[in-house]
C-alpha cells in the first residue's frame, strides 16, 4: 500500500485514468448497445475494435506516416485524426454489421438457443483476430506521433497533453450524441421500441432487422472512434490486443448497468479511474485484478449494476 | 438450403432411431467395440493402417505425434463433460471454469514437487507427496472453492454469473502471475510428480510419453461419463432439468434451486480440479499461462458445439475442438499447399498451421447456423428448442 505514491501522483493519475476510461467508455456503449436491444453479449466486439486501431494506423500509413516520421503540424495532425476517426469508425462500423449479418442474423432467424449467439461470436472473434494476424504477419504494429507529447495547459499540479485533451472531448461529444440519439430521434424511438419489446415494436412498424442493423453498426462506430485513441495512447497495436481491452470494456457496461447508455459510460470512466488509483496503490502488476475485484463486489451488492437495466424500459 | 437442412435432420434421427431399435446386446458390444478402438487408436501401427493411401485424406495428424493430439483431445474432453454439468443440465452460464482446474493443477504441483516453496522455504513438508495422494486432495480443493464461489454469485442469473466467473478465473490467473510467496509467479513450478506405475522391467509408466497419459484419462473418462449419467438420470438430474427449463417454476414446485445449482457448480468444479491433476502430472510444470480465458472458451465452444445438455454431445465437442485445428495443421502436407503468399511484395504466412483458427472459427459459425443445438444434442434438450421454433416469429 502506498498513499505517498497515490497522493503525489493524484493529478496525473486522475488524467491518465479518464481518458483510459473514456476508451473504456466508448467500447463498453456498444456492448451495451447490443446488449440492451437483443439481451445478448457481443463476444466479437472486441474484434470490431482491434480492426478499427488497424484502420487508424492504415489511413495515416496511406499518408506516409508510421512510427518513425516526425509528427506534422499540428493543423496537419487534426486532420488526419479526423479523417483517422471517421475511417476508423466506418471500418468498425461495417465489420460489426458484417458480424450481425453472418454470424447472428441467421440464428435469429431460426430462433436459436441464446447460447448458440455465444458460440457464433466466438468463431466470429477467432476468425476476425486469426485473420487480422495473418495480415499483419502478427507483429506489434507502431502508430505515428501526431500530436505534440508536451503539455498543452496546466492548473496547479494538473497538467494536460493535447492528445489526452482531445480525447476526452471528442469521447464526450460521441457520447452526448449518442445519447441525443437514442433519446431523442425517430431512429433512436425504434431502437428504444424493439429493446423494450421486440414483437410489439415489429407490429407497430418498426422494422426489426434494420434497428437491429443500426444497432451494431452504432456500437461499432463508438468502437471505431476508441480505436484511434487507443492507437494515439499507446503508440502500437496488435492482432491481439483487442481481447483484454474488450473484456474491461465489457466489465464496465456491466459496472454501470449492462443495457444502459449512461451506465455504461460512467462504468468505464469509473474503471480507468478505479484502475489507475488502484494500481498506484498496489503496484502496477495488479492493475488487471483490481477491475474484476471491483465488478465482483460491486455485483455483490447492486446486482444490476451503478444504474440498473434499461435501454427501453421507463425507469422504475 | 431448407432441403439440405431437412435432409441432414433426418437422416441424423435415422441413425438415432436404428440405434435405439438395436436390441441392448448389439449396443453394448458396439460401445466395447469403440472404446477398445479408442485405446488402439495412439498406437502408430494402427492409425497409420486405417488410413488407405490413395484413397482417403489422412484423418491422423502429420505435424503433431498423434498421441499427443489424443492426449489434448481427451483433456479438453474430461473438462467439457465437467462443464457440461454445469452449463447443459443446470443452464449457469461459467465463464471461468479454468479457474478450478488452476485450483486442481497447482494443489498437485505445490504437494508434489520437490521444487515447491512448501518444502524449500516452509517447511511445511518434509518431502514431495506422491501424486495419487494428492489427487483426491486437489478434487476437495477444487470442489471447495466451487462452493465458495457459488454461494455468494449464484444468485446472480445469466450473463451476470458469466462475467462473474470470467473475472474469478482471471483473478485467480493474475494472482498466479504475480504473487511470489507460493506459486513462484511465471516462473511457476517444476518438477511435478508422475502418476505411479512400472513397467515389467522396472522403468517407470508415467514420463514424458503422451501414451499412457492418454489410457489414463481415457480410463477416466469413462469413469467419469458413468458417474455424470447416473447423476443426470438421478433426482439431482431432473431438478437440473426443472432449474433449467424455469427456475422460478421449478422454486414453486418445491426443488431447493440454490442447493441444486450449487451441486452441478462444484461438481462442475470437481472435475475440472481433476483434470488439473492429470495435467500437471504430463506436464510436469504449472505455471500461470494454461488457465487464460482463452481456454476456458474454448471448453465452453466445446460444450455449445457438441451440443449442451449431453454426453455424446460434450465428448465430440471437446474431441472436435483440439482435433479440428490440429488437424489442419497437417492439410497443408497431404494436398501441397503453399506456405507462404506474397502480395503487393509483402510475404504473408497462409499456411494452414497459421490459418487454423481462422478456419476454426469459420467453422464454429457454420455449425451453428446448421444446428443451432449442438451436433449431438440431448434429445429433451432438443424438443425445447423445437417448442421454441415452433412459436410464431412475428416479423423478422
Amino acid at each position: 500500500m502506498d498513499f505517498a505514491e497515490l497522493v503525489r501522483g493524484f493529478p496525473e493519475l486522475t488524467t491518465t485514468g479518464l481518458v483510459q476510461g473514456a476508451i473504456y467508455a466508448l467500447i463498453a456503449l456498444g456492448y451495451t448497445l447490443v446488449y440492451g436491444v437483443l439481451r445478448l453479449i457481443n463476444f466479437a466486439h472486441s474484434e470490431v475494435f482491434m480492426i478499427g486501431t488497424f484502420g487508424a494506423i492504415w489511413t495515416w500509413a496511406a499518408f506516409g506516416l508510421d512510427s518513425n516520421s516526425g509528427a506534422p503540424s499540428v493543423g496537419r495532425s487534426l486532420l488526419l485524426i479526423a479523417l483517422a476517426i471517421v475511417a476508423a469508425a466506418l471500418l468498425s462500423g461495417s465489420v460489426a454489421l458484417l458480424i450481425e449479418v453472418t454470424a447472428y442474423r441467421p440464428l435469429r432467424r431460426r430462433n436459436a438457443p441464446p447460447l448458440a449467439f455465444l458460440i457464433t461470436a466466438i468463431g466470429a472473434s477467432y476468425a476476425l483476430m486469426e485473420l487480422m494476424g495473418t495480415l499483419t504477419q502478427r507483429r506489434q504494429v507502431g502508430s505515428p506521433a501526431l500530436l505534440p507529447a508536451d503539455t498543452l495547459f496546466s492548473i496547479g499540479g494538473w497538467s494536460v497533453t493535447p492528445v489526452q485533451m482531445l480525447t476526452l472531448s471528442v469521447a464526450i461529444l460521441m457520447m452526448v450524441g449518442l445519447d441525443w440519439f437514442v433519446n431523442r430521434t425517430r431512429f433512436g424511438k425504434g431502437i428504444r421500441a424493439v429493446a423494450q419489446d421486440a414483437n410489439t415494436a415489429a407490429l407497430m412498424g418498426v422494422n426489426k432487422s434494420r434497428v437491429i442493423a443500426l444497432v451494431f453498426v452504432l456500437g461499432g462506430l463508438m468502437a471505431g472512434v476508441a480505436a484511434v485513441f487507443s492507437d494515439m495512447k499507446s503508440g502500437n497495436t496488435r492482432y491481439n490486443i483487442g481481447f483484454l481491452l474488450g473484456l474491461k470494456a465489457f466489465s464496465a457496461a456491466v459496472l454501470g448497468g449492462i443495457g444502459n447508455l449512461r451506465g455504461a459510460a460512467i462504468g468505464g470512466v469509473l474503471l480507468g479511474l478505479v484502475e489507475n488509483y488502484g494500481s498506484a496503490l498496489f503496484g502496477s502488476q495488479w492493475r488487471d485484478l483490481i477491475a474484476f475485484v471491483v465488478l465482483i463486489v460491486l455485483l455483490m451488492f447492486r446486482p444490476t449494476g451503478l444504474l440498473g437495466e434499461s435501454l427501453g424500459r421507463a425507469r422504475a | 438450403m431448407t432441403a439440405v437442412r431437412e435432409r441432414w435432420h433426418s437422416a441424423s434421427s435415422a441413425i438415432g432411431r436404428r440405434v435405439d431399435g438395436l436390441p441392448k446386446s448389439a449396443r453394448i458390444t458396439g460401445l466395447l467395440a469403440f472404446i477398445a478402438f479408442l485405446y488402439i487408436l495412439p498406437n502408430k501401427w494402427f492409425y497409420e493402417y486405417l488410413n488407405i493411401p490413395g484413397v482417403w485424406i489422412p484423418l491422423y495428424t502429420t505435424r503433431n505425434d498423434m498421441a499427443a493430439v489424443l492426449f489434448y483431445c481427451a483433456w479438453i474432453v474430461l473438462l467439457s463433460l465437467g462443464l457440461n454439468v454445469v452449463v447443459g443440465y443446470a443452464g449457469l452460464l461459467d465463464l471461468g471454469f479454468f479457474g478450478f482446474f488452476a485450483v486442481g493443477a497447482y494443489t498437485v504441483a505445490l504437494l508434489t514437487s520437490p521444487e515447491s516453496k512448501l518444502i524449500t522455504e516452509y517447511n511445511w513438508l518434509e518431502s514431495p507427496w506422491p501424486w495419487l495422494v494428492t489427487v483426491p486432495i486437489a478434487i476437495a480443493l477444487a470442489l471447495l472453492s466451487g462452493v465458495l464461489l457459488g454461494a455468494p454469485t449464484l444468485r446472480l442469473r445469466g450473463d451476470y454469473l458469466a462475467i462473474v466467473t470470467l473475472g474469478f478465473a482471471e483473478m485467480i490467473r493474475i494472482i498466479a502471475k504475480n504473487q511470489d510467496w507460493i506459486l513462484n509467479g511465471d516462473r511457476g513450478i517444476p518438477q511435478v510428480g508422475h502418476p505411479p506405475g512400472n513397467y515389467p522391467d522396472g522403468t517407470a509408466i508415467f514420463q514424458f510419453e503422451f501414451k499412457p497419459y492418454y489410457w489414463l484419462l481415457l480410463t477416466v473418462i469413462i469413469g467419469a461419463v458413468f458417474l455424470i449419467r447416473n447423476l443426470a438420470n438421478s433426482r439431482v438430474g431432473r431438478a437440473w432439468v426443472a432449474i433449467r427449463e424455469d427456475e422460478d417454476a421449478a422454486e414453486l414446485m418445491g426443488v431447493p434451486t440454490f442447493r441444486f445449482k450449487l451441486w452441478a457448480f462444484a461438481i462442475g468444479a470437481a472435475v475440472g480440479g481433476l483434470s488439473g491433476t492429470l495435467w500437471a502430472g504430463q506436464a510436469n510444470f504449472v505455471n500461470s499461462s494454461t488457465f487464460s480465458l482463452e481456454n476456458s472458451i474454448l471448453v465452453l465452444a466445446a460444450v455449445l458445439l457438441g451440443g449442451a445438455g449431453s454426453i455424446g454431445g460434450a465428448i465430440l465437442g471437446g474431441f472436435l475442438v483440439i482435433y479440428i485445428p490440429e488437424w489442419l495443421r497437417s492439410v497443408g502436407d497431404v494436398f501441397g499447399l503453399p506456405e507462404t503468399a506474397t502480395v503487393f511484395g509483402n510475404d504473408f504466412d497462409v499456411s494452414p498451421t497459421s490459418l487454423r483458427y481462422f478456419i476454426f472459427g469459420i467453422l464454429l459459425i457454420i455449425v451453428m447456423i446448421f444446428r443451432p443445438q449442438g451436433l449431438w444434442p440431448n434429445r429433451r434438450r432438443a424438443a425445447e428448442l423445437k417448442d421454441r421454433q415452433k412459436e410464431v416469429a412475428v416479423v423478422e
